[in-house]
């Protein structure tokens, strides 16, 4: 995935029990998705830290995207809503920071929706890239 | 510093055809840590096994990454090979190249670049794993089957004769489900009570089972192995252990007037009632909104004519506590409501009846002793229509309907039309259908048998309206095939309306943590290689709960349940799952947010004592969590706002070296 020349850094964190057997399906199915898209497994959507995505962004992601179990269905059965919450507290904070709404993203990923993940990661990275690269939150010390 | 070795495998050409292998590894040699990387073929092999065994020794590494597949698929093999090398199995580490790697992308050059960042992320959180042992925790070797029907029936029995004990809990006065409703069963058209009932007799004499009849399930608390249910015994008002069911009060109560839900209120029972004459257990029940005693206090019949006295008017609701290793949820169907399919006409015509309301006027124990006569007139029908599909496959009609096809009602429509005509071949039988499906053994000789031998008119097409006309009915259809619309003139609509799971079973879900599907059937660990467990540990499905199913599917499920259950009560000890969150006791401030958002309560506070400044000791309120039933979902780790919660296995510092690695 490149636009205008710019490959982005992706890093996309998946529960195990849905999204990450989605990612798996859609390999299975040989769907192909951009290979800057890097996964994270964690046991729960629940799991990630909104420090996670901001340790991200300040080590030079461009774009972060969060994928759980559809609400309803989360293995542990009510992560994916803890996570929801979450993730609209640290949305509006980043967009006060005035950080592209279009970087971060949360999609639910059933185990089944292999296609769904592809399809997701194809349109996200492509929005990434277009906006290219992230100097707002990117600390410009971790860069060698 | 940990001393780690890296494994790519190849997966022959499924990882090899788009990922230079030998470039990855080579890359990964020069990463900190890494005293050994090499490649191979197929890493999951005897082979690579030994090749791992063999480099552990003798480099003697503390960490494992193997490049390979999906950590769902051989993640478990490799702890094992690490476990037989010595090393804790916890100190592996697998990075997905093939599944997210080598099979997603087309180009060598980007696969490979991409492998040696998903390697060197495993590198990363390698570095910080630490050697994790899994708790154990006992087995109470008792099951629970939620359920009494033909499913939870199989599944009890089944568990009861591997010799442990089991407790039906069925919310009807009787055991027997839907399958006792029905009058013959496809393909074979025995007699469904004769075969379902002796069945019944070997529940009820079992000494391994207990049943809870006229009883719900109302708490689950507890995990695999140790489940704690709390069961509500309605008040049947009647003396479980004293009652004979001699059913003397059920025929001197004066309430004549109660609608008798077995026969789907197609006649009446009363305010005392066994179900049926075969009912287990054989106790009558009084039903508290008809009884005119409970009502007004006015009236004791039943009460004078028991000899037995097991009449009690002031008996209320029991709650026993039980403990279980294992649980069954049998909890069955039900034909869908008929209210928003009023084209058929069910509301405003006696005559417009649902297949199974059919099954009871055919059956010899029903409401007109096997006769078939007409509900409004009592009069024999001549012509009968049935239509298929009511409710079943409407994608385009999801609010009225269902999207999925009920599975059953073709067969069964099949054995209506042909049964009918084969006990009164006056009368004319009509089917309407959208497909016939009938895969099964003997399901579509069975089929045709009605077609060619009994001569039912098969007609493809939907039927758009039923309207009574004096003691007709009109029915208006499509014929696909001949291309023509049809106007039809009968006595009797028969509509196979879709099935759906029991209204109890979305609660009963909620407190199984066990999770369901948009139409709230169970979903199943594994669709293929699963299907009798549910994702939640300890809980198994049986029968129609996880999707349609006719009987003997039903049946066969029910004894691959019962088998799982076996084996997880055979057993003496659990190995859980090692990942649990851990709370650090000098940095919690005892402010409850991480219990608040467990959905297990797995997090208890105690005060405890720490030493204090100048030698003083302090007591603080700090968070402990139980590591048996604490699931590794991390909740916790969030919500904690000091820092102290983390969870083993993925801690926070973990996936920090992961994110850090893949953006660097």
């Amino acid at each position: 995935m490149q636009v205008n020349g710019y490959k982005p850094k992706i890093v996309a964190f998946c529960c195990n029990w849905c999204s990450y057997a989605g990612a798996d399906l859609a390999g299975s199915n040989r769907l192909s998705y951009p290979a800057e898209v890097k996964v994270i497994r964690v046991p729960c959507s629940c799991r990630v830290n909104p420090m996670f995505i901001l340790r991200a962004f300040q080590r030079g992601a461009d774009g972060v995207i969060l994928c759980g179990c559809h609400p309803g269905d989360c293995h542990y059965t009510s992560g994916n809503y803890y996570t929801r919450r979450r993730m609209a507290l640290l949305f509006s904070m980043l967009d006060y920071l005035g950080i592209e709404r279009d970087r971060t993203r949360v999609e639910w990923v059933s185990a089944a929706e292999g296609a769904k993940f592809a399809a997701t990661m194809n349109e996200f990275a492509e929005k990434v890239a277009s906006l290219g690269e992230n100097k707002r939150l990117e600390d410009l010390r971790c860069k060698k | 510093m940990q001393r780690i070795g890296v494994f790519v495998c190849w997966c022959g050409s499924n990882i090899a055809g788009t990922v230079d292998v030998a470039a990855v590894s080579d890359a990964l040699k020069s990463e900190p840590g890494v005293v050994f990387s090499t490649n191979y073929q197929y890493m999951c092999s005897q082979a690579g096994q030994e090749m791992i065994k063999e480099a552990v020794k003798e480099h003697k590494l503390t960490g494992i990454v193997v490049c390979s597949c999906s950590p769902r698929m051989h993640e478990q093999t490799f702890r094992k090979t690490a476990a037989a090398a010595g090393i804790n199995p916890y100190m592996v580490e697998i990075a997905n190249i093939r599944e997210q790697c080598s099979w997603v992308h087309k180009d060598m050059k980007e696969g490979t670049e991409k492998a040696i960042v998903l390697g060197r992320t495993a590198i990363a959180k390698v570095h910080l794993n630490a050697p994790l042992v899994p708790g154990e925790s006992p087995v109470t070797k008792r099951a629970l089957v939620i359920g009494g029907g033909i499913a939870g029936i199989q599944t009890a029995l089944d568990i009861a004769d591997a010799g442990f004990e089991v407790d039906i809990v069925e919310t009807k006065p009787t055991i027997g489900g839907k399958m006792a409703q029905l009058d013959k069963t496809f393909p074979t058209l025995d007699c469904a009570a004769c075969i379902l009932t002796p069945k019944m007799v070997d529940v009820a004499q079992h000494e391994k089972i207990k049943i809870y009849s006229y009883s719900e399930v109302v708490d689950v608390k507890g995990f695999v192995g140790n489940f704690d249910v709390t069961i509500k015994k309605k008040a049947r008002y009647v003396k479980e252990d004293v009652c004979t069911g001699c059913g003397l009060c059920t025929e001197k109560c004066p309430q004549k007037k109660v609608p008798n839900d077995f026969n789907l209120g197609m006649d009446n029972k009363r305010a005392i009632y066994i179900p049926f004459a075969q009912a287990v257990p054989k106790i009558a029940t009084i039903d508290a909104d008809y009884c005119t005693m409970l009502k007004t206090g006015k009236c004791g019949v039943c009460s004078k004519v028991c000899t037995a006295k097991a009449i009690d008017y002031t008996q209320k609701d029991e709650f026993v506590s039980e403990k279980y290793g294992a649980i069954v949820a049998a909890t069955g169907f039900n034909p869908i409501s008929m209210e928003k399919f009023d084209e058929y006409a069910y509301s405003q015509s006696k005559d417009v009846i649902t297949s199974l309301e059919f099954e009871r006027l055919m059956n010899a124990a029903g409401p007109t002793a096997g006769k078939l006569l007409r509900p409004s007139d009592g009069v024999h029908p001549h012509k009968i229509v049935f239509v298929q599909c009511v409710g079943s496959r409407c994608a385009a009609c999801a609010e009225k309907g269902k999207e999925y096809c009920s599975k059953i009602c073709c067969m069964y429509t099949a054995k209506h039309a042909m049964l009918t005509r084969d006990k009164y071949p006056d009368t004319d039988v009509t089917v309407f259908y959208i497909d016939v499906r009938t895969p099964g053994k003997q399901f579509d000789e069975f089929y045709r048998r009605a077609v060619e031998e009994y001569g039912v008119h098969y007609i493809k097409g939907m039927v758009g309206k039923v309207s009574p006309e004096g003691n007709k009915l009109i029915v208006q259809g499509s014929d696909l095939i001949a291309n023509k619309q049809l106007k039809i003139e009968a006595d009797l609509v028969v509509l196979a309306a879709a099935i759906e799971p029991d209204r109890s079973a979305r609660p009963l879900a909620t407190m199984l943590t066990a999770s369901m599907d948009t139409n709230d059937f169970f979903t199943e660990a594994h669709p293929k290689l699963r299907p009798v467990e549910s994702p939640t540990a300890g809980i198994f499905l049986s029968g129609a709960c996880q999707g349609p199913k006719d009987i003997p599917e039903t049946v066969s499920q029910a004894g691959a349940a019962a088998a799982k259950v076996i084996g997880l009560l055979s057993k003496d000890k659990l190995t859980g799952n090692p990942c649990v969150a851990h709370s650090d006791e000098m940095m919690c401030n005892g402010c409850s947010s991480c219990e608040k958002v467990c959905p297990y309560g797995a997090i208890t506070y105690s005060d405890k004592e720490f030493r204090g400044p100048n030698r003083t000791t302090l007591i603080r309120r700090v968070a402990s969590v139980n590591e048996a039933i604490c699931q590794g979902c991390g909740c916790c780790t969030v919500a904690c706002p000091s820092g102290a919660m983390d969870l083993k296995g993925f801690a926070s510092k973990q996936i920090m070296a992961e994110v850090d690695a893949i953006c660097k």
